[in-house]
C-alpha cells in the first residue's frame, strides 16, 4: 500500500492561460451582509403556508410564531417598532433585494400525485413492480436487541448472593415484542425471586412506549401469572422511566414504578443511579406481601465501558421492605432492611 | 484485496464496469468490500461533453447492485436506482447503460442498492468541456476521493444506532468536563437535558469505527500529488463518505474554489470549507515553495482525519494540524434563532448573548406541529424547528468561529447566468424530521415504506423548494436529474448544486426548473439516514398528463 499518484491525472493542462477576468466579480457584494435582519426575514417566508394568498408585506410577520405567547409577540413587535429606524430598516431592505421576496412567489396549486411508473415503459413491468416493493421493504427496519444490564454479584453480612436483569426486542420502529427479566438468590440455597415479562411494545410519542403483556414468577412462594399493562420511555433529564400495573391470575392488584439515570463521568465511567418502587393494593400473604408500599429499592454501580457492549461495575444495593411487607419478612426471621456491595457485568448482544 | 485505484481511468464511447465482493483493509483492519474492477475507489470515468457513452456492468455480487451516475443529467431511466428508475441489476447480469454526455464537471458514480457504497462501491466522474475553457486555468489536476471506511457493516451499524443513538459517539459532554469548565455550563446542560437533547451530537458514526481516506489511503498510507513550485494544481474533490461531512483544508495554502457540484463558479478564494456528503468541489491552489503541504478532511464531529499530501516529490508528508475541539451545538441549531429576537434593543444585535437568556418568560416549544403542517406527527418526529432560520449564509457546524476565512453557500455565485430566471410559480415546504433516540429519519415524517408519496412536479414549472431541517444534525440533501439554484445572493448568478447540505435546525431554499420528465430519488446522503427512511421520489410530468 505505498503512495501512489493518480498517475492518469497528472495531465498538464497547460490550456489557455488567460488571467481569470471574472474574479473580481466573485465577492458577493452581501456576503458580510449581518444575517439578523435575513433571519427575521425569512421567518416571515417560513411562515407562510404554501398555499396563503400572496402578498405579506408586514415584515414583522415573522415574529408570528405559534410557539410564542401573545404577549411575548407583542411585546416583541413593540420592541422592533421602537427600534432607532435607520440601521434596522436598512437591513430589512437589503435581505428584500437578496431573494425573491415571498409575496412575488406564486401560489399556484401542485399537481396531482400522479399514479402511473414512467419506468414501466423502458423494463420488464413485473420486474419493476418487484423492485419498487423491495426499495418499500428496504426502508422498513426490523432487527433485535439483547441488553444483559445486570448479572451481578452481591454481598451481605458475609453471605453471597446473585441478581440479574436483562431487557431484549424484536421488531420494528413502532411495534415490538419484548422481553424483560429479573431476579435474585442466594447461593446454595433455591432461587429466590425471579420473573419472566413478554409484552408488545408500542410506540406512541417520540420517547414513550406502551406495554401490554405476561409476567410468570417463579422462586419462593406460588408462582404466579400477571398480566401487565404500562409505561416505559424517557422523561426529561434523559431518566429511563417505567410504571407498569400488575395483575395476578389470583386477582391481586400490583404497581411499579422504576427509573434510572446515565452520568457519564469520563466518556467511559458512568454513574448510575438506579430506583425502583413496589405498591401492592392488597395482602397477599402466601407471597409475603402486604397492602401498601411493599419495598423500594435503590442502587448505585459505576460501570467502566470498554465498550458499549461490555462495561464491569461495581456499586451498591439498597432496598427496604415497609409496612405489613416488613413485618411478613421479619416474621420469617428475615431482616426488611438489606445492604449489599455489587459487583457485575452489563452486556449487549 | 481490493487494489486502490492507482491509475485506472476509463474512456471512449465503450466502457465495462464489474461489479464484485473483494477485500479492503486500511491499516491493520479489513474486511468483506464491493469493489468495481477490482478497484476501491472504483476507476476513474473520464468523458467529454458532447459524447455519447455505452457502459455496461456487469454484477458478479451474489445480491443485486446497481450503479447511479451521481450529479449527470441522464435520462431518468439510466439514472440507475432500483425500483425508482430501472429494475436494478441482478446477479450474474449484465445491464447497459447508454446515454449522451450534456455537461462538463466533476462528479462521480455509486451503488444504489443495500447500502454497498459503505463497501467500497464508489468512483469518480471527470466530463472535460467541449471546448477548452481558460476561465480558470491550471497545469495540473488530481482527483480526491474523500471517504469513510468502516470494517463493521452500514447494517450492523444501523442495528447498533436503533437500540442506543449515541453509540458511536465518544465525545459526549461529561461531569469531568464541567468541572473543568469545558463545553456547556450546568444551566445550559441542564436546559438541554429537560428537552432530552444531546448539544456534542454532531455524527451518528464517527471515528471511533471508521477510518477516514482519501483515494482509498488513509494517513499513514499518504496518498501524495505532486506539484513543481508555482504550479496551479486543480484539486477535484468528491465527498464519497457514508456518513461523514468532512472540513475541508490545506494548512498554508489558499484555495480559489471554482466550480461545485461539477458546475463553474466565479471564482472565491477561501481558507476552508465543509464538504457535505456527494457534494463535489474543484479548488486552484498554487504552492510557491517546495514543501509538503497537508491536504487534510477532517470529520466533522472532529473524531478523526485523513492527511494526503501535495508535495514537490514523493516521499514527504505534509505535518497533521493539531486536533481541534469537537463543536458543540447552539441553540440556533436547534432551529430558535435567537438574532431576530434581540433586535431592537437599541437597534442592536447581540449575538454573543446566549440565546436561550432571552427565551426567558417565553414559552418555546420544541415540539409545535402546527408550524409545520406538512408533518405527519408520530413517535419518528421528536422536534420541530420553532423558528428555523436561513442558514445559507452561515458558517457550517464546528467552523463558525474557526479564525481563518470559511466558505458559505452565500459565497457561491454561478459563472453562467442562471438559465431561468422566472419567479416561482409556487413552493413546496420539505420537512426533514427525525427523532435520533430511536434513530428514525423522515421527510414530513414519513417514510417510502410507511406510505409517503411521490412529490409531484409539472415538466417546466419553477417551484421554490424550502427544505426544513428540524433536526439537529446538517442534511447533504441530493435530488437527482436536476441542477437548482440556491436562494442565496442576488437572483441571476445564484450557485446551481445537485446536493446542499441543510444545516442544524435550519433552511436552506432553492429554486427548481422541474425539466425531466420521469421519476427521481430525492434524499439524504447521509446512507443510513436515506436507509432508515429520509428520502422520497419526486415526479415530473409533463402538464396535464399526470395519470
Amino acid at each position: 500500500m505505498k503512495p501512489v499518484s493518480f498517475a492518469a491525472l497528472l495531465t498538464a493542462a497547460g490550456l489557455v492561460a488567460s488571467a481569470p477576468a471574472l474574479a473580481q466579480d466573485a465577492s458577493d457584494p452581501h456576503a458580510g451582509h449581518d444575517m439578523g435582519a435575513m433571519g427575521a426575514m425569512d421567518h416571515s417566508m417560513h411562515q407562510m403556508p404554501a398555499a396563503a394568498p400572496a402578498g405579506a408585506p408586514d415584515p414583522h410577520a415573522g415574529h408570528d410564531m405559534g410557539a410564542m405567547d401573545q404577549a411575548a409577540q407583542s411585546d416583541e413587535t413593540a420592541r422592533m417598532d421602537h427600534s432607532t429606524q435607520t440601521d434596522h430598516s436598512a437591513h430589512m431592505d437589503h435581505a428584500a433585494a437578496l431573494a425573491i421576496p415571498d409575496s412575488e412567489v406564486g401560489n399556484a396549486p401542485p399537481p396531482p400525485v400522479p399514479t402511473d411508473h414512467p419506468a414501466d415503459a423502458f423494463w420488464d413491468k413485473a420486474r419493476m413492480m418487484r423492485a419498487r416493493a423491495a426499495l418499500s421493504r428496504e426502508g422498513a427496519f426490523f432487527g433485535n436487541a439483547l441488553i444483559l444490564d445486570r448479572m451481578e454479584h452481591r454481598s451481605r453480612n458475609g453471605k453471597g448472593g446473585y441478581a440479574w436483569e436483562a431487557t431484549g426486542w424484536i421488531g420494528n420502529d413502532y411495534d415490538r415484542l419484548a422481553f424483560d427479566t429479573q431476579g435474585e438468590g442466594t447461593y446454595g440455597e433455591p432461587l429466590e425471586r425471579a420473573e419472566v415479562r413478554a409484552a408488545w411494545r408500542h410506540a406512541f410519542d417520540p420517547w414513550w412506549n406502551f406495554e401490554l403483556g405476561v409476567r410468570q414468577d417463579f422462586g419462593h412462594g406460588p408462582d404466579r401469572t400477571y398480566a401487565v399493562a404500562g409505561f416505559r420511555g424517557l422523561a426529561p433529564y434523559w431518566f429511563e422511566v417505567g410504571a407498569h400495573a400488575f395483575v395476578s391470575n389470583k386477582g391481586d392488584v400490583h404497581l411499579r414504578i422504576d427509573a434510572e439515570h446515565d452520568m457519564r463521568l469520563t466518556q467511559r465511567l458512568i454513574f448510575q443511579p438506579a430506583i425502583e418502587i413496589d405498591v401492592a393494593a392488597q395482602d397477599v400473604p402466601e407471597l409475603g406481601i402486604g397492602a401498601g408500599i411493599e419495598k423500594i429499592e435503590l442502587g448505585a454501580r459505576v460501570r467502566y465501558e470498554f465498550a458499549r457492549e461490555f462495561a464491569p461495575y461495581v456499586g451498591v444495593h439498597w432496598e427496604r421492605k415497609l409496612g405489613r411487607t416488613a413485618g411478613f419478612a421479619r416474621a420469617d426471621g428475615e431482616s426488611p432492611s438489606q445492604v449489599s456491595a455489587v459487583v457485575g457485568l452489563r452486556m449487549w448482544f | 484485496m481490493a487494489g486502490r485505484n492507482t491509475g485506472g481511468m476509463l474512456s471512449g464511447e465503450s466502457i465495462a464496469l464489474s461489479i464484485g465482493a473483494a477485500r479492503f483493509g486500511v491499516g491493520r483492519r479489513s474486511a468483506a468490500a464491493v469493489a468495481v474492477n477490482g478497484s476501491i475507489p472504483a476507476p476513474l470515468i473520464r468523458l467529454r461533453e458532447g459524447q455519447n457513452v455505452r457502459i455496461a456492468v456487469t454484477n458478479t455480487l451474489a445480491e443485486q447492485s446497481s450503479i447511479h451516475w451521481h450529479g449527470l443529467l441522464v435520462p431518468f431511466h439510466m439514472d440507475g436506482v432500483p425500483g425508482v428508475s430501472f429494475p436494478g441489476i441482478d446477479p450474474g447480469e449484465t445491464f447497459v447503460y447508454d446515454f449522451p454526455i450534456l455537461h462538463s464537471g466533476t462528479f462521480w458514480y455509486h451503488s444504489h442498492s443495500g447500502m454497498q457504497e459503505a463497501l467500497g462501491l464508489y468512483g469518480p466522474i471527470v466530463i472535460d468541456p467541449a471546448e477548452p475553457d481558460g476561465a480558470a486555468p491550471f497545469e495540473r489536476e488530481y482527483v480526491l476521493m474523500l471517504a469513510d471506511w468502516s470494517p463493521t457493516d452500514p447494517h450492523t451499524q444501523l442495528r447498533k444506532l436503533k437500540t442506543m443513538g449515541g453509540y458511536y459517539n465518544w465525545q459526549r459532554q461529561t461531569v469531568g468536563g464541567l468541572l473543568k469548565g469545558k463545553d456547556q455550563n450546568l444551566k445550559e446542560r441542564l436546559e438541554w437535558a429537560k428537552m432530552r437533547m444531546d448539544p456534542a451530537d454532531i455524527s451518528d458514526v464517527t471515528g471511533i469505527t471508521y477510518s477516514y481516506v482519501i483515494n482509498g489511503h488513509d494517513s499513514e498510507a499518504n496518498w501524495t500529488a505532486l506539484f513543481a513550485p508555482g504550479e496551479r494544481v486543480k484539486l477535484r474533490i468528491i465527498n464519497a463518505s457514508s456518513m461523514t461531512n468532512f472540513n475541508f483544508r490545506i494548512p498554508g495554502l489558499a484555495m480559489t474554489v471554482v466550480a461545485a457540484d461539477g458546475c463553474d463558479v466565479q471564482p472565491v478564494e477561501t481558507d476552508e470549507f465543509q464538504i457535505g456528503i456527494a457534494e463535489t468541489y474543484d479548488v486552484i491552489v498554487q504552492p510557491n515553495e517546495a514543501a509538503a503541504f497537508a491536504i487534510i478532511a477532517e470529520a466533522i464531529d472532529r473524531s478523526g482525519l485523513v492527511r494526503a499530501t501535495l508535495a514537490p516529490q514523493i516521499g514527504m508528508a505534509g505535518a497533521i494540524p493539531p486536533k481541534r475541539r469537537r463543536p458543540i451545538l447552539t441553540m440556533r441549531d436547534m432551529g430558535m434563532d435567537m438574532s431576530g429576537m434581540d433586535m431592537g434593543q437599541g437597534g442592536e444585535i447581540d449575538l454573543s448573548k446566549p440565546a436561550n437568556e432571552s427565551m426567558d418568560g417565553h414559552s418555546m416549544k420544541m415540539r409545535d406541529l402546527s408550524l409545520a403542517p406538512g408533518v405527519k406527527p408520530g413517535p419518528g418526529v421528536a422536534t420541530i424547528s420553532p423558528m428555523p432560520a436561513d442558514r445559507l449564509a452561515d458558517r457550517p457546524t464546528g467552523l463558525e468561529d474557526v479564525e481563518h476565512r470559511v466558505l458559505t453557500y452565500a459565497d457561491l455565485r454561478s459563472r453562467k447566468p442562471n438559465p431561468d430566471r422566472r419567479t416561482p410559480s409556487r413552493q413546496i415546504d420539505v420537512n426533514l424530521t427525525a427523532n435520533m433516540e430511536r434513530y428514525m429519519w423522515s421527510i414530513d415524517g414519513q417514510t417510502i415504506s410507511s406510505g409517503g408519496q411521490p412529490i409531484p412536479f409539472r415538466e417546466g414549472e419553477r417551484v421554490r423548494v424550502n427544505l426544513i431541517n428540524h433536526t439537529m444534525m446538517p442534511h447533504p440533501i441530493h435530488l437527482h436529474g436536476h441542477f437548482f439554484e440556491l436562494v442565496t445572493g442576488e437572483p441571476g448568478n445564484r450557485p446551481r448544486k445537485h446536493t446542499v447540505n441543510v444545516l442544524p435546525g435550519g433552511k436552506a431554499s432553492f429554486d427548481l426548473t422541474a425539466d425531466a420528465v420521469g421519476d427521481w430519488a430525492f434524499h439524504c446522503h447521509m446512507l443510513l439516514h436515506m436507509h432508515a427512511g429520509m428520502m422520497r421520489v419526486v415526479t415530473v410530468r409533463a402538464a396535464g398528463d399526470a395519470a
